[in-house]
């Protein structure tokens, strides 16, 4: 390392914690802060030490509100994400593997599905028809359909890398197509699946739009939503509304420091090759 | 022997399929009628334009659709030049390389509400800490949040700060794909550092650029979340995007004219998305 590569990282990093660090500290520190002192909504460090009250009174604050909302969410991204991974790694793996005129209409629905922003109120409209409008069922399904095309595609790439010659040794062996699926195909996807889960699990924890539209009302409260609730209700109460936004920021924190390789994997998957 | 086809039945595609189907392309197929009716979820009145007729007659309306332009083009532009600098500074061999991606990409990861409050907090317009810093060099700082010619951009900035972090990622990737033998042959050419970044990196990196300006377009075409959570369309309408005029008119509980903006939002990201990957696609070709 040059003199200068040494200098520049040092202004990148003094410019950059400003820039970016700077907000999350401002987050922890109103956090710890007393109602009054938070809503001075300044940089200075605590008069006195309030993490662990703010903590207790946000998980009290309407009815255990809180604690329902990690509840569902934790639901709603466990199941989302497992059917998503499922029904993903199916069609990617069809998609690759037998070519036919169905193909060109998979990929199209892909691109249609990547691409366009769903009709919101047609969509309460279908949910309502078949009785999931406002049910933890229904926003599972909901965020399969729209985090569906992603997993195909990713999927689809890396059954490509997988010889065609192993399913065949395992169908003269006498495996039928769901055996060749799950015991020879999918164990060999699990890089593909575990970078999917991560990214997939972080995107439908933090969404916002489509639980605010599919899922109102008190029982079905979603992490993101108590954030929105708590925005209104504790205007005069910073200090539990960031400790609030600290505890919905932790979950990402943590996948972050566990699968940083696989979160970068994921959103760079077929960046360069376009 | 068996036919080898049978080895892949078509029903594996089923269960995506269905629930693709029913959640989103239905609903995405009946938003061109119903955006033509007059509508409260139990019977629809068919009423030819009259709701595109009202979306482009209100002058609020018609801003939230300049607003959804604006912003789109602003984030995805700035996000792309900051996202193609930092990635060339991230892997110039700088110190704390791999400690200043992780910095950088961090918010990306972060609940966008949360985020959304914690800007909103610190551009309050007298106690904000960006309007406190400002005032202890001298300088009177706006209401970033509380003008209305400005909360738009605000918000534009704060997207920017959360979303460069992908657009650096995606740089870096690009720029790793880049032969050294380029620079090389460019450095023996006598090119200066200016010119290795305007002739070799930024020509090779656009698959990249591409990416970028691709996902951060459709991306800001459809932004709601940031906007909701931090000004709610205010002040008055000036910060409403097409997005956040849809959910307005469905809390009104005005569904036809909801579906409408949705529909218009569809053939907005079409018009734009699909000619910019047709040219981009062919360019590639001639090369």
């Amino acid at each position: 390392m040059t003199r200068r590569q040494l200098m520049t990282g040092l202004l990148a990093t003094a410019i950059a914690s400003i820039i970016f660090l700077l907000p999350f500290i401002f987050i922890f520190v109103t956090a710890t802060k007393s109602s009054q002192e938070a809503s001075l909504l300044n940089f200075s460090l605590p008069g006195g030490w309030h993490l662990w009250d703010n903590f207790i009174k946000v998980l009290q604050a309407r009815n255990y509100m809180l604690l329902l909302a990690y509840l569902n969410s934790t639901i709603i991204t466990v199941c989302a994400v497992a059917i998503m991974v499922l029904c993903g790694a199916m069609i990617g793996y069809l998609l690759q593997r037998r070519s036919s005129r169905w193909n060109k209409i998979i990929y199209a629905m892909v691109m249609v599905g990547l691409i366009v922003p769903p009709a919101v109120v047609p969509t309460i409209w279908v949910l309502q028809g078949i009785g999931l409008f406002k049910t933890i069922h229904g926003m599972i399904l909901i965020q399969v359909a729209y985090g569906l095309p992603f997993s195909v595609l990713m999927y689809r790439n890396f059954v490509a890398a997988i010889p065609q010659d192993l399913d065949e040794a395992a169908i003269i062996d006498g495996a039928k197509p769901l055996q060749v699926f799950f015991k020879v195909i999918l164990p060999l996807l699990k890089p593909a699946t575990v970078t999917l889960i991560v990214v997939k699990s972080i995107a439908v924890f933090n969404d916002f739009t489509h639980p605010l539209y599919y899922l109102p009302g008190r029982e079905n409260v979603t992490v993101q939503l108590t954030l929105y609730n708590f925005q209104s209700q504790f205007e005069t109460q910073y200090n539990l509304l960031f400790m609030n936004i600290l505890l919905v920021t932790i979950p990402p924190l943590i996948v972050f420091i566990f699968f940083n390789r696989q979160i970068v994997a994921g959103m760079t998957a077929g960046a360069v090759k376009g | 022997m068996r036919k080898p086809k049978s080895a892949y039945p078509y029903w594996f595609v089923l269960p995506g399929a269905v629930i693709f189907t029913v959640l989103f392309l239905a609903p995405t197929v009946a938003s061109f009628w119903f955006a033509f009716t007059r509508w409260d979820l139990y019977s629809a009145q068919f009423i030819g334009l009259d709701n595109f007729v009202q979306f482009f007659k209100e002058p609020f309306l018609v801003q939230g659709l300049w607003n959804t332009l604006i912003y789109a083009f602003l984030t995805s532009g700035t996000k792309s030049i900051f996202g193609l600098l930092l990635a060339v500074l991230l892997t110039s061999g700088i110190w704390a390389q791999g400690f200043l991606r992780t910095v950088v990409f961090f918010p990306v990861l972060v609940s966008t509400i949360g985020i959304g409050i914690t800007f909103a907090a610190l551009m309050h317009p007298t106690k904000g800490l960006i309007n406190v810093g400002l005032d202890q060099i001298g300088i009177a700082g706006p209401g970033w949040l509380t003008s209305a010619s400005l909360a738009l951009y605000s918000i534009a900035f704060v997207d920017l700060w959360k979303g460069v972090g992908l657009a650096t990622l995606i740089y870096i990737a690009g720029l790793s794909a880049i032969s050294p033998d380029y620079y090389e042959a460019a450095r023996i050419d006598g090119a200066t550092r200016l010119q290795q970044f305007w002739r070799v990196t930024v020509p090779l990196v656009r698959p990249a650029t591409v990416t970028v300006l691709t996902l951060s377009l459709i991306g800001g075409l459809r932004s709601f979340d940031l906007i909701w959570a931090m000004t709610k369309g205010g002040p008055g309408f000036s910060s409403d995007v097409l997005a956040s005029v849809v959910y307005k008119q469905y809390q009104s509980g005005f569904y036809g004219l909801s579906t409408a903006g949705n529909v218009i939002l569809f053939v907005l990201i079409a018009i734009i998305i699909v000619p910019m990957t047709y040219l981009f696609s062919r360019r590639e070709v001639h090369q």
